[in-house]
């Protein structure tokens, strides 16, 4: 039963949560993070449900109030939004167990609303993933992107700022992708995808379509912050509470790069993809490669933990796009792995960004001394764990990520990403390494003038934040050595079959 | 020249309206100008969608004793149209975060200014 109608009651549950918080958080404040909570399991359970019923049945379809596909709207399920979804809604619930104290401390009287935009950040979201509609995706991700205007604008002094450039940019990259898909009905006349994908061969060559796909692409780039049009995304997370960051920043990018998945190898005709298109995908290919190493080289000089982190995304999202320009099976199973890494990666490293803030009072790299591991041992265990992850070494989750798409460069002999991959991991090990050397081994210095008033309050992160923060840091090993499993059950069946 | 510029008039202008839209975004240094040129933006889209469904003679979707049934083709698409609905609906709610914001902005730094805005925040 529930199974059939999953992919409508995920973004509905989000939805409805939005709507239910602020009602319950009149009567009483504490129950509008009980109700995040609930919510956000809720959906957690309905995505997984959904996720092992498409495992073993195939696709599921839901025809909103009964209208068959090409002309109602349909909601899809099939291995890569399941697989997508059931991620965004595992984020979400971590994020939200963590965000209780954390938002208390940061953003304080602004809970409600700050619970309400969450949920309601998360059913644009599920609904981008879950619809199987252009222009219904556009309203999904208006919904999810007004939602992140206004957590992003929740934050500290030049947060409204940073949330106003956002806006522009992300209302540009809409309007973008609104133009194409425009574009892509005048020449089709639907906008179901399955049945635009049925329709393009016959369209394919005409200016048109060539036209609205790359508005679409265009529009998407923007949003999931390709170089060269990142600029936005390192201010709206810094300037945003951590707990608004650590939701955002894991999935909010990882979306837009699952349209770009959903558009490019699942609507476009994949002969077309091959020939016409193929300097469209070599363009996404070299940007991503010039994202991975600016970004890195951007991360480096940053003095503050969470502006590192937010131009290590920039290079992050880079990997993606690589894997996606690769079009093979290695580079879509390195592409989908990486999203699944770099999410738990970044989520736990904002974690301990707002674990630090909530300790210390700030997350500044050139004050940490060795103080920070004698006071909060388990924080700096994670972090040291999620860096390791991050710069990819081994045991650890974001080893095969990048061992996949380096596969995959080697495979096409494209040896431009094959040197942007290992030249960032370099990078990634400075950055890192940095921070860590100031964490392990600096010693505190005897002035100490200014640390004088933030040595006071020097303890160990509260359990309900670092509990998730260990949680995800464990789960990086977990998922570093269940990959061959993550790779053959879930994400070899949602590769398309012609690739 | 000019049997193109009769044809497609209409896009002409709207990709016009789309440039100047997107240049007073990026160029134009007073936030207020860049919502408005947001604004411009987002109705040439729409406009656009309208534009596109528009056919010379044909009618509403409604059964038109004059038209008939033999000939559906003189019968418009009604669905851009209401597709634009929704659409104007996203703009607004849009242009009201992003007004929203610009108070924001002005009751913290007192000015709309992006150069004095970056002074201010430094």
């Amino acid at each position: 039963m529930i199974s059939s109608q999953a992919p409508i009651l995920i973004p509905m549950t989000f939805l409805f949560a939005a709507m239910l918080i602020p009602l319950v958080g009149a009567v009483n404040r504490a129950a509008a993070h009980l109700t995040a909570v609930l919510g956000s399991a809720l959906a957690l359970y309905f995505s997984v449900i959904g996720m092992q019923t498409t495992l073993a049945q195939g696709r599921i379809s839901y025809h909103i109030a009964g209208w068959m596909p090409p002309i109602g709207i349909e909601f899809v399920m099939d291995p890569l939004s399941a697989f997508i979804c059931a991620l965004l809604c595992g984020v979400t619930f971590i994020v939200m167990v963590f965000g209780k104290r954390s938002v208390e401390y940061e953003i304080p009287q602004k809970e409600i609303a700050f619970y309400s935009l969450s949920m309601l950040l998360l059913g644009g979201l599920a609904g981008m993933v879950m619809t199987g509609d252009l222009f219904n995706l556009y309203v999904y991700l208006e919904i999810a992107a007004l939602a992140g205007y206004a957590l992003v604008a929740i934050g500290d002094k030049r947060a409204v700022v940073s949330a106003f450039r956002y806006l522009v940019m992300g209302t540009v990259g809409a309007t973008f992708y609104l133009l194409g898909v425009a574009l892509i009905f005048i020449s089709t006349g639907t906008l179901n995808m399955a049945d635009i994908a049925q329709l393009m061969p016959m369209v394919q060559d005409s200016p048109a379509v060539i036209v609205g796909l790359v508005l679409i692409v265009l529009g998407t780039a923007l949003k999931m912050a390709l170089f060269p049009m990142h600029a936005w995304l390192p201010d709206a997370y810094t300037h945003a509470s951590t707990t608004a960051t650590a939701l955002i920043a894991p999935i909010g990018t990882k979306v837009s790069a699952y349209v770009l998945f959903r558009v490019l190898f699942f609507v476009v005709d994949p002969d077309h993809l091959r020939t016409e298109l193929l300097n469209l995908l070599q363009i996404i290919g070299y940007l991503g490669a010039a994202g991975i190493i600016w970004g890195s080289i951007m991360a480096i000089c940053q003095s503050e933990l969470k502006r590192m982190l937010a131009y290590s995304s920039v290079a992050q999202v880079g990997y993606i796009a690589v894997g996606i320009s690769l079009a093979s099976p290695l580079g879509f199973i390195g592409a989908i792995l990486h999203a699944l890494n770099h999410a738990v990666m970044k989520c736990c490293l904002f974690f301990i960004s707002g674990n630090m803030r909530l300790r210390l009072g700030h997350s500044m790299i050139p004050q940490m001394t060795n103080g920070l591991r004698k006071s909060m041992p388990w924080t700096s265990a994670a972090f040291t764990l999620a860096a390791i992850s991050m710069i990819g070494l081994p045991p650890t989750a974001g080893f095969f990520g990048k061992w996949y798409l380096a596969l995959g460069a080697i495979e096409q002999s494209h040896w431009i990403f094959l040197s942007a991959l290992l030249i960032s991991t370099i990078l990634n090990v400075a950055y890192f390494f940095r921070v860590m050397e100031r964490m392990y081994l600096k010693p505190q210095e005897p002035e100490g003038v200014d640390y004088s008033e933030q040595t006071i309050v020097r303890s160990e992160a509260p359990a309900s934040m670092l509990v998730p923060t260990l949680f995800l840091a464990l789960s990086l090993l977990v998922l570093g050595f269940a990959n061959a499993w993550i790779v053959t059950n879930l994400i070899v069946p949602m590769i398309p079959g012609w690739l | 020249m000019l049997e193109f510029i009769q044809g497609y008039y209409a896009y002409i202008f709207l990709a016009t309206a789309f440039t100047i839209g997107l240049y007073g975004m990026m160029v134009k240094q007073n936030l207020m100008k860049k919502v408005l040129g947001m604004s411009i933006v987002a109705a040439t889209t729409i406009m656009f969608w309208i534009v596109g469904a528009y056919k010379e003679g044909a009618g509403v979707t409604v059964l038109d004793p004059r038209i008939g049934v033999e000939d559906p083709g003189m019968y418009l698409n009604p669905l851009p149209h209401t597709l634009m609905l929704t659409a104007i609906v996203v703009a607004v709610v849009t242009l009201g975060v992003a007004l929203a914001l610009l108070i924001g902005i002005y009751r913290e730094y007192k000015t709309l200014d992006e150069p004095t805005l970056l002074e201010r925040m430094k």
